[in-house]
Order: structure tokens, then C-alpha cells, then sequence
């Protein structure tokens, strides 16, 4: 049997001898490195990443290297690169580097330590964001592409709306009622999933049909549901949740990304409608596997092409989001610098201070720059029609 | 055709309810109180916060507040909270002033994007393509609000013109040609701001399109057969393009309620933007629920508008 496989594997082996073999990722490698403005995004990136990894390292802590809350008012809108009064300073309040390398703000607090802790805000607010959309779209879209053409039944419904107003019957206070309700909701769930694991032995009894009738498909709740979520304008309905809730940095994050995820479910939803008709698929249903893992070694491999481009340049559009928030004053509150808000501080001393502009400004555009570059770079990499090939 | 206008607008009809109750739900369950009625406000009495309480409905359970709402919205009685005066009425106010911003920053767009577009799907590879190219791209990236800096420390600077606002304030006897060009001065700033990003887009979709149009078969005829190729871009090539965009026409109508609150604020233009983030700060509930309803409405109607539109250029879409 060994030597069997041996002599074959030997075979093909002398069949392809000549071929260089390419892995996808080295040949996704190759053709980045041809489309130069990619290229020079990813470079970009690469450079933010450890810059806001760096800059977190060395801004927080008790005693950070590079302290953005020291307030220094006699050393206040000092231009860049100009030296501080070292005899007006105390040691430990002196610039690390010996120069003000961005200048100083209205307060006299380093613009380089400020925009070293921006950074990090920036990047965690894109990445997380965009991971918490492309989750929710990942989810949504493939629930409605894979399970879509199943139904909806009114028992469904009636069991949804039991466990929900038992959840809020527990929220208000009506903690007797709420357990009944929740416990009357799982049990049918359990008992469900039970005689269907079990196996129907006879048909259910006439009067129950009704509770089995199908309503609408599950493809149409959720892409109604997106329909109406794409109804609320996007910033607006940003701005209002951000301004009612309380301020913090994880609230930004959260609501961004969970009004963000519109667009990733409708891709995903359409790359699982033609990938699940595909011939591997129906092998693999034909194999036997189950669903989830057709679903999640089959099926997510394929479709993460489009997600991943749109993850992109989400990250590029959450992280203006974000810094047109921290300007309008609802972004990370005030002790935490971000660039949106060293912007937004900056605005007053304009024609006095420019630097306190144009320094977070141009770190945002080159940022959220490199992002968009590299990810329509990604699409005409990852677009098979574009590919040429080796 | 009759059944897809009569089935589409019931749809709407129910995405429009589920959109309502949404918005209700987040504005009304998020923490914190309007103004007028918080505890905390030291203007207020006890009693007169309970007063405002039962005025605005707020001593109802949530469902009953929502029927009262949009009761009173749909017979156009809605005030608002902050000064009691007619919700639908300040709307239209700042609509009005929020119009020529949308219509200037409109034309712009469109004026601009389509040469723009089609002149680098032409010379596609080229010098002038992979300059608007990166071009589009910067303008995608840049925040609005730093570029509406640059802006008015370049006009203010150079020009010596005051920017900011509607009109300049106390110019009451200049001349009728001086006032026209203050307004116009002022106009354009926050429009072309509001036009950049669209300009990016629209133009890279233009291109994108362009270039899909001409690896057709057609094209390949048409040049075979010898047509000089002006007539190949502009006669075959671009009027297959436009199809899409004769959609987007539809789809511009949401940007009639939306304006921008970054670059009314910055200008401080009285538009609907600004107002829209007064109300946010005041907590002014009605305003913002009605904006997001208008808004939302104009969204549906669009999409409407443009499904109508599409079937009746592209007589191979019958839905």
C-alpha cells in the first residue's frame, strides 16, 4: 500500500517536473508588488500600525516617555520643531526630545506625545469597527444566502416573541413573569430541537398545523431588515446615538460598526447564493458534511474576496468617521487625545497656530490615504478577470 | 408594471412603519433626558418638569408616546420641544437655506465627474488617468472638515474675502452687484465641499463604467467598420455607459434632507445639518424624529424613482 502511494506521488512528481509552483499568497505577494500605489498603501499601513503601537507603549502608564497631559502654560502654541525655555521649565516637565517636534497646543502640551496616543484611538476605532461589521455582515449575509429559502414559521415567531417579552419583562422588573416566559420560550426550543433530533414518529395533529404554517423566508426578514436599516441616514443616525449615549471611546466603536454592516451582508449574501450551486459544494453536501463545516471550510474561504476589500476601505471611512466626531465634540472624551479632536481644539488659533491643523490633518489623510489605496488595490488584485497570469 | 408600483409601495409602506418604531425605540430608550425635562436642570421646578412630563406626553408608556407622535406628526402638529414652535415649519425654513447648497453642489458634481471620468477611461494607462486616479482617491481620503480649513485660510489669505456665514453681515447699502457676488463667494465654498467627494466617485464610476462599455462587441464593430472614434466614445460607448447613472438620479434625492452637519457647522450655515445638530445637543426629540422620518421617506422615494427609471430606459428589466 506504501509503496503503492509512493510510486504514484513518484509519477506525478516526473509528470510536472519543470512548473514552478506558486502559493496563492505568493502570487497575491507578486502582483501587490507590481500595482505600486497598493503597494505604497500597505507600506503606509505597515508604518502606522507600529507608529500607533509605539505610540501606546509610550504614552500610557504612570510615568509614560512621552506625556500628552503635561500642561506647561508659559511654553503655550510654541511652533514645531522650536526649543522650549528650559530655565522657565521644571526637569521632569522638559520635552523628551528635547525639542517641541510638532509644537504645542493652546496649553502648552506637547502636539508629537498628543498625536502618538491619537493614533492608537484611530487605528482601534478602524479596526474594531470594520470587525464588528464584518461579523454582523458576515452572519447576516450568510445566514440569509445559505438558510434563506427556508421559512419562517408562525410557531417561530410565537416562541421569539415569547423569550423577548420575557427578556424585557425582566429588564422593567417583572422578574416572576419575565422567568415564566423565558422558561416557557427555551423549553419549547429545547423540546423542538429534541423530537427533531428524535424523528418524527407521526404526523402532528391537525390543530398544530396552523402553528407550522410558513410565513416568509428568512432571506426576505433579513434583507427587509437591511432595506431598512440602509432607510437612516448614516452620520446622522451616528451622531444621535453617540450624542445620547454616554461618552467613551467603546460606544464609538460599537455604534459605527453597527451601522456599518449594510453593505458587507449584501455582498456575502450574493457570493453564498452562487457559491452554494457550485459543483464543490454539492460534493461536499453529497459527502455528507454537515452544514457547518461546508459553510466554514468551504464556503467562507471563497467569499472573503469582496468582504475583504470592503473591510478596507471601511476602516478608511470609519476612522473619518470617527475624527468627524471627535470634531463635532461627541468623539473619545477630552483628557484622551485623538486627531479629530487636536483638530478640532486647533480650529480656534487657525491663522495663529496652523500647525495645530494641519499636523492631525494631514496624519488622517495619509492614513485613511494608504487604506483606500491598498484596498482598491486588493480589489483588482483579487478580481480573477484583471489577474493576468504567470 | 401596475403590480410591481402597487406591490413596491406597500413594501415601502412596511419598511417606513419598521423604520418609525426604530427610531422611536433608539431616541426614546437611550439614557438621559431632554432638557426641558431633566431633573437635574437647575432651571426647572419639580413641578414644572412634571408639567413639561405630561405636555410632551413623556408620563405615557413608550407606545402610547409613539401613536401620540406620529399622530401628530402625520397632521403636521408636531412642535418642538425647544421653543414650541411648528416642527414641519422650521424644517422647511432651513430647507430653504440648505437648497441652493444642495443644488450648487449638485451641478458641480455632475458638471465635473462626467468629462473627468470619460477623458481617463479614453486614455486609460496614462499620465492624465493615474492623476485623477490618485486625485479621486485623495479627495475620498481627505477629512471634509481639514479640507474646509484649507480652504478658508487659501480664500480668506489670498482673497481677502470673508467666507463663513450666509451673507457678510451689515452690508445693507452696497450695490446690488456686490451683494450678488458676496452671496456667491459665500455660496461656493461649502458647496464645492460638498461636492468633492461626490466628484470623486461619481467620476471613478464613470470611468469604470466607460471601460466595461468598451470591451463590448459592439464597440469592436463600430471600430472595425471604420467609424472615426469620437464617434466610437461618444455616440456607442457613452450612451451605454449613462444607463446606471440615469439611476442615480433617483438616488441624489436623500441628499435634498441630509445636508452636511461637519460643513454647515463649519460655515455656520443655517441649513438643515446645523439644525439637525442643535437638536441633537438640546435633545430636542421631535426635530430629530422628524428628520430621520423625512429623511428616510426621501430615501424610499428615491429608490422608487429609480427602480421606474431603470425599467423605463433598459427595456431588458421588467420586474
Amino acid at each position: 500500500m506504501n509503496t503503492e502511494k509512493k510510486l504514484i506521488s513518484q509519477d506525478f512528481s516526473e509528470e510536472v517536473p519543470t512548473v514552478t509552483k506558486h502559493s496563492r499568497v505568493q502570487e497575491l505577494w507578486q502582483l501587490l508588488k507590481k500595482n505600486r500605489l497598493a503597494f505604497t498603501g500597505l507600506l503606509i499601513f505597515f508604518l502606522f500600525f507600529c507608529t500607533a503601537s509605539l505610540g501606546l507603549l509610550l504614552t500610557t502608564g504612570t510615568k509614560p516617555i512621552f506625556d500628552p497631559a503635561v500642561v506647561r502654560l508659559q511654553e503655550k502654541l510654541q511652533s514645531p520643531l522650536s526649543k522650549p525655555n528650559f530655565e522657565a521649565l521644571p526637569p521632569e516637565e522638559s520635552p523628551r526630545l528635547g525639542i517641541y517636534l510638532f509644537g504645542t497646543d493652546d496649553l502648552g502640551r506637547d502636539v508629537f506625545a498628543r498625536m502618538l496616543q491619537g493614533a492608537w484611538v484611530s487605528l482601534t476605532v478602524g479596526f474594531v469597527a470594520v470587525g464588528i461589521s464584518v461579523i454582523v455582515g458576515i452572519f447576516m449575509g450568510g445566514i440569509a444566502g445559505y438558510f434563506g429559502q427556508n421559512h419562517v414559521r408562525i410557531d417561530h415567531i410565537l416562541t421569539t416573541t415569547i423569550i423577548l417579552l420575557g427578556g424585557g419583562l425582566l429588564a422593567v422588573g417583572v422578574i416572576s413573569l419575565g422567568i415564566v416566559l423565558l422558561a416557557i420560550g427555551s423549553t419549547y426550543i429545547v423540546f423542538s430541537y429534541w423530537s427533531k433530533r428524535a424523528g418524527r414518529k407521526r404526523p402532528p395533529p391537525k390543530w398544530k398545523n396552523v402553528f407550522y404554517t410558513d410565513t416568509i423566508s428568512i432571506d426576505t426578514l433579513i434583507m427587509r431588515f437591511v432595506d431598512i436599516m440602509l432607510c437612516f441616514p448614516s452620520f446622522f443616525l451616528i451622531l444621535t446615538v453617540v450624542a445620547l449615549l454616554p461618552a467613551s471611546m467603546y460606544n464609538i466603536m460599537i455604534v459605527i460598526g453597527l451601522t456599518s454592516w449594510m453593505g458587507t451582508t449584501r455582498f456575502v449574501r450574493a457570493e453564498f447564493l452562487s457559491l452554494r450551486e457550485q459543483e464543490f459544494v454539492i460534493a461536499a453536501r453529497a459527502l455528507g458534511l454537515s452544514n457547518w463545516r461546508i459553510i466554514f471550510r468551504h464556503i467562507i474561504p471563497n467569499a472573503m474576496a469582496p468582504v475583504l476589500v470592503s473591510a478596507t476601505i471601511g476602516i478608511a471611512t470609519a476612522i473619518l468617521t470617527e475624527a468627524g466626531l471627535s470634531f463635532l465634540g461627541f468623539g473619545v472624551p477630552p483628557p484622551h487625545a485623538t486627531w479629530g479632536n487636536i483638530l478640532a481644539d486647533g480650529k480656534r488659533f487657525i491663522f495663529d497656530a496652523p500647525w495645530l491643523t494641519f499636523i492631525p490633518g494631514f496624519a488622517i489623510l495619509i492614513v485613511v490615504l494608504s487604506f483606500n489605496l491598498f484596498g482598491e488595490g486588493l480589489r483588482d488584485i483579487l478580481n480573477p478577470k484583471l489577474r493576468e497570469r504567470y | 408594471m401596475l403590480s410591481f408600483i402597487g406591490r413596491s409601495i406597500i413594501q415601502k409602506v412596511i419598511t417606513l412603519f419598521f423604520v418609525s418604531v426604530i427610531s422611536f425605540l433608539i431616541i426614546h430608550l437611550a439614557p438621559g433626558e431632554p432638557s426641558q425635562v431633566d431633573p437635574l436642570n437647575p432651571k426647572f421646578t419639580p413641578e414644572m418638569v412634571e408639567r413639561f412630563r405630561k405636555e410632551f406626553h413623556l408620563d405615557q408608556p413608550l407606545h402610547i408616546q409613539y401613536i401620540y407622535f406620529y399622530r401628530d406628526l402625520l397632521t403636521g402638529k408636531t412642535v418642538s420641544w425647544k421653543d414650541n414652535q411648528s416642527v414641519l415649519q422650521k424644517i422647511w425654513e432651513r430647507f430653504l437655506n440648505s437648497l441652493p447648497l444642495f443644488i450648487v453642489g449638485t451641478l458641480i458634481t455632475w458638471t465635473l465627474s462626467f468629462p473627468i471620468g470619460i477623458r481617463s477611461a479614453i486614455f486609460r494607462g496614462g499620465l492624465y488617468d493615474r492623476s485623477t486616479t490618485f486625485f479621486s482617491y485623495l479627495l475620498i481620503s481627505i477629512p471634509g472638515f481639514f479640507f474646509a480649513y484649507i480652504l478658508i485660510i487659501f480664500v480668506v489669505t489670498r482673497f481677502h474675502i470673508p467666507v463663513i456665514g450666509m451673507e457678510t453681515f451689515g452690508l445693507g447699502d452696497a450695490s446690488w452687484s456686490h451683494l450678488i457676488m458676496d452671496r456667491v463667494w459665500h455660496l461656493l465654498l461649502p458647496s464645492v465641499l460638498g461636492a468633492t467627494g461626490g466628484i470623486a466617485i461619481l467620476s471613478r464610476y464613470v470611468r469604470s463604467q466607460m471601460l466595461e462599455v468598451e470591451g463590448q462587441d459592439y464597440i469592436r464593430t463600430a471600430r472595425a467598420k471604420g467609424l472615426p472614434s469620437e464617434q466610437v466614445y461618444y455616440k456607442h460607448a457613452l450612451r451605454n455607459a449613462l444607463l446606471p447613472f440615469v439611476t442615480m438620479f433617483g438616488l441624489i434625492l436623500p441628499g435634498l434632507i441630509g445636508g452636511s452637519v461637519i460643513i454647515e457647522s463649519i460655515f455656520s450655515w443655517p441649513g438643515m445639518g446645523r439644525m439637525a445638530y442643535e437638536a441633537i445637543l438640546a435633545r430636542d426629540y421631535p426635530i430629530i424624529l422628524t428628520v430621520n422620518f423625512i429623511s428616510a421617506v426621501l430615501v424610499l422615494i428615491g429608490t422608487f424613482i429609480s427602480d421606474l427609471l431603470y425599467m423605463l430606459v433598459d427595456p431588458r428589466i421588467r420586474l
